[in-house]
């Protein structure tokens, strides 16, 4: 059988060593500097990487650090977007109160979808979700529900005004917004992960017989990692719909789920940083391929999946990984 | 009554289509441990071929035979070259490798041939027969794949080829042993799902119209037939394929309406799988710790 | 007898852990060479080793010619026939289609006079012959696994702990065949045993391994006598 071992150990503590301290900083001001020097465009861009990078964490969690295959999380964005298009549109809310309630369905839906979803193994929950994802625009687009999603015309919602004390314009504050948002939930994530917790998942992931006859309840913890994975992936719709402005049907199909497991195993499954190029990827292939061939982007699109897999099997995270192993181990050990 | 009949003869004209994919999904999944993703964008591909050669003049049957041939051909190139090289990767990066070729199938196809919607001949008239109950063209799909599946049957069982296959499939480590060249064996898998893919592809496309996308509801229908049918499982394979097909009809006409049946029938699928996780035929695998 | 199977400095590894380590060994043309040891070894990574199954390292001469770098299935189509530990029995194919199996790479004619054959060894085959491998009793089971094997028409036999888990009954008839089958078929035989005295009994030649290396080699007859053989694996 081929191997079904997938992603890594535990994600790497937040050492103190010098080098790291720097760097954060580092990146930390580039994070700050950088909307100022793009474009309304490349900043809108960045924006709904920072999105997609929350997605794909979401799903990380439960595909990379607990083995369930997930084809469908691309409902879970969408029903964030749309509960933030709805409350904001339909009942004036304002659009930072929107994020909580999208997480909180998100949580809920994903942890009742997760209870018997995940009595199902490998492909079999593959077709769950898949079934999942295909229904979801066929759904939004129902006579039935029409009132509330605005059936094939989708909803508009308008962009959020920065807050009158900063002197910087809309699409910055949005970036800054999102920005904060996405730290929060990498250290969510991380918090989670590295703990108990995560212990427990990796040990579900790696033999879940094993880990149920060491008092691991199963179902109730794959039911709750659904839940939490889907909670991020809903707020990460949410923050989308408002760079947007728009949710429609159509944004939400399959491609949608395609896009975030793809983005999931170019970064690296079952590392966090990982889920920062995996959005990458998401956001700037496309219009790399797009570049390369007007006629055919998505072929183009399809190569660099085929080679990514190819050259980095493990993702781009793995890759740096054994990238920095084999630097580092040239170097004599620094504590002789 | 006479439309429920009409409803569930359709649903098996297109459950047979459904059943020769699923057929061809569990022969990959069986040999490789894989499912093909882009199972359902190479038949659209054959698919384009075949009118392709068509518009060029060829008489239908030739163009048939000539597409089934060089589906084949490729399916064998494909697994030789593009999927070797990863045989050992993790099983994600090797979905990650089919979607990719899936996405590449369905964009070339896009910009080859457009994406307006295209009519493919039958070679059946479309004449109704039984009164209305079923056109000429089901009954001729209906028995075409009829013939292929009986073929393989045939092929698999009686023939020193067939048993050198299904030895490769079950026990490549005993294969080998038996001086069997499991890798070629798994090209001509590929081969054989991709020849398939093609007669489906071509018996559907007069029915749902040849566009780039036709095949996505398809594959995911036979997805879920092969998994109704258990995996493992080539007869639950066809018999899933059927019970999807008739399913889809049934759906689509009494209870949800057209725009929905799609999600329907899978949700429906799900709901099985949920109660009986390993198919209804499937084995279900005691696992030793 | 000019050897039929020459093994020179073999080391073999599983990953990248070494498990043999320099071995040479040799089957002699029409004889029967056994490999004896205890648990671990090294004597099924050997067989292993000829066919190729793990990574392995050295020369390994088959009729004068090179196969270690060749791929298992072109080593057995150059008739090397291996009935593995476990037997490796094709459990949803009939009793049948596993001996056609073994013979799929065969052009000749004697194909269904071998089946006769192996019918003819192995009577309990016959009446099963329709059923599904998979249902037959351990016994059985190794009886088709070596006359799979043998549908090959082989030079060479690898066999690999043919009397594991079976009735001393049982054992004693498998090994009268394997006799008959190397008299009779000038097959040569390769046996990796624990039973150390049904094995010396059979064999002409013998090779002692411990912890993947060789540590006594001679005539089977020889190795019998000698003192520490009589005393860790004869038990007197």
């Amino acid at each position: 059988m081929a191997n079904t071992t997938i992603g890594r150990s535990a994600p790497a503590t937040l050492a103190a060593a010098p080098w790291r301290i720097v760097a954060g900083v580092l990146l930390f001001a580039g994070a700050i500097a950088l909307p100022f020097g793009l474009s309304d465009y490349q900043a809108f861009q960045v924006t709904l990487a920072l999105s997609y990078a929350i997605a794909v964490l979401g799903l990380n969690m439960l595909t990379g650090f607990s083995g369930q295959i997930s084809l469908g999380h691309g409902a879970f964005y969408a029903i964030g977007a749309y509960t933030t298009a709805i409350l904001m549109d339909r009942y004036d809310w304002p659009y930072w109160a929107t994020l909580p309630v999208a997480g909180a369905d998100c949580l809920i839906i994903g942890f009742l979808f997760g209870l018997p979803a995940l009595r199902l193994e490998g492909l079999y929950l593959a077709l769950a979700t898949l079934a999942l994802a295909v229904a979801t625009p066929q759904l939004l687009k129902a006579n039935a529900l029409e009132d509330w999603t605005g059936g094939v015309q989708g909803i508009t919602i308008l962009k959020p005004d920065p807050p009158a004390f900063l002197p910087i314009d809309a699409d910055r504050w949005l970036y800054f917004f999102t920005l904060a948002v996405a730290a929060l939930m990498f250290l969510l994530a991380w918090n989670i992960l590295r703990g108990r917790i995560g212990r427990a998942l990796r040990a579900i992931r790696d033999h879940a017989l094993a880990a149920e006859a060491m008092g691991i309840n199963l179902a109730t913890y794959k039911a709750w990692v659904f839940g939490v994975s889907a909670m991020f992936t809903g707020v990460a719709g949410a923050l989308s719909a408002i760079a947007v402005q728009f949710v429609g049907p159509d944004s939400f199909d399959v491609f949608l789920s395609i896009r975030l497991l793809t983005g999931m195993v170019v970064g690296g499954l079952g590392s966090i940083t990982g889920a920062i190029w995996g959005a990458l990827f998401i956001e700037y292939v496309p219009n790399i391929a797009d570049q390369i061939s007007k006629a055919a982007p998505w072929a183009i699109y399809g190569i660099f999946l085929i080679g990514f897999m190819y050259a980095m099997p493990t993702g781009v995270a793995g890759g740096l990984r054994l990238l920095a192993r084999r630097l580092i181990g040239r170097r004599p050990p620094s504590n002789g | 009554m006479e439309s429920l009949l009409h409803q569930v003869l359709s649903g098996l004209a297109t459950g047979g289509i459904y059943a020769s994919m699923a057929l061809a999904l569990v022969m990959i999944y069986q040999a490789t441990h894989h499912i093909n993703f882009a199972q359902g964008e190479m038949a659209m591909a054959s698919t384009y071929l075949a009118w392709s050669l068509i518009a060029a003049g060829l008489p239908y049957w030739l163009a048939f035979i000539l597409t089934v041939a060089l589906s084949f051909v490729a399916g064998v190139a494909i697994e030789r070259i593009l999927l070797r090289p990863v045989a050992n990767a993790p099983v994600l990066s090797v979905i990650i490798v089919f979607i990719g070729l899936l996405v590449i199938f369905n964009s070339l196809a896009g910009w080859i041939f457009t994406y307006t919607i295209k009519t493919f001949p039958t070679p059946f008239s479309s004449e109704p027969l039984l009164g209305g109950l079923i056109s000429t063209h089901e009954v001729g799909a209906t028995a075409v794949t009829l013939t292929v599946l009986a073929l393989l049957y045939l092929f698999f069982r009686f023939t020193p080829l067939g048993l050198a296959m299904r030895a490769a499939a079950q026990n490549p480590v005993s294969s080998r042993l038996c001086g069997i060249r499991v890798g070629w064996m798994l090209a001509l898998g590929w081969g054989l799902a991709a020849a398939i893919g093609a007669v489906a592809g071509m018996m559907i496309a007069p029915i749902v119209f040849l566009d780039p996308n036709m095949m996505s509801g398809v594959l995911l229908y036979a997805f879920a037939g092969a998994l109704i049918g258990g995996i493992d499982n080539p007869v639950g394979a066809v018999v899933g394929g059927f019970i999807v097909g008739v399913l889809e009809n049934l759906a689509g006409a009494y209870v949800i309406g057209t725009e929905l049946k799609l999600s329907f029938a899978l949700v429906v699928i799900v709901g099985v799988l949920v109660v009986k996780p390993s198919g209804l035929f499937g084995r279900v695998l005691v696992s030793r710790v | 007898m000019p050897a039929l199977l020459e093994a020179t400095a073999l080391r073999a590894y599983y990953g990248a852990v070494p498990v043999l380590h320099g071995l040479s060994f040799a089957v002699p043309d029409g004889g029967i060479a056994t490999l004896l040891g205890a648990n671990g070894a090294g004597k099924t990574t050997t067989l292993r080793a000829v066919t190729k199954m793990i990574r392995v390292d050295g020369e390994i001469r088959f009729a004068g010619e090179r196969i270690d770098g060749r791929s298992t299935e072109d080593i057995v189509r150059r008739g090397i026939a291996h009935v593995p530990d476990g037997r490796g029995t094709f459990v949803d194919l009939t009793v049948e289609e596993n001996l056609r199996v073994g013979a799929i790479t065969r052009r000749d004619r004697g194909v269904t006079s071998d089946f006769d054959r192996m019918y003819g060894y192995f009577p309990r085959l016959k009446e099963r012959r329709r059923q599904q491998a998979g249902t037959l009793s351990g016994g059985e089971q190794q009886m088709l696994a070596i006359a799979r094997a043998l549908m090959l028409r082989p030079r060479l036999l690898l066999l690999d702990e043919p009397s594991f888990g079976l009735a001393p009954l049982l054992v004693e008839e498998i090994f009268r065949i394997m006799r008959l089958i190397n008299q009779q078929e000038r097959v040569s035989i390769l046996l990796v045993e624990q039973n150390a005295s049904l094995a010396l009994d059979l064999a002409d030649e013998a090779f002692l391994i411990e912890t993947g290396r060789l540590v006594l080699a001679g005539k089977a007859a020889d190795l019998a006598k000698a003192e520490s053989v009589r005393r860790s694996y004869l038990g007197y």
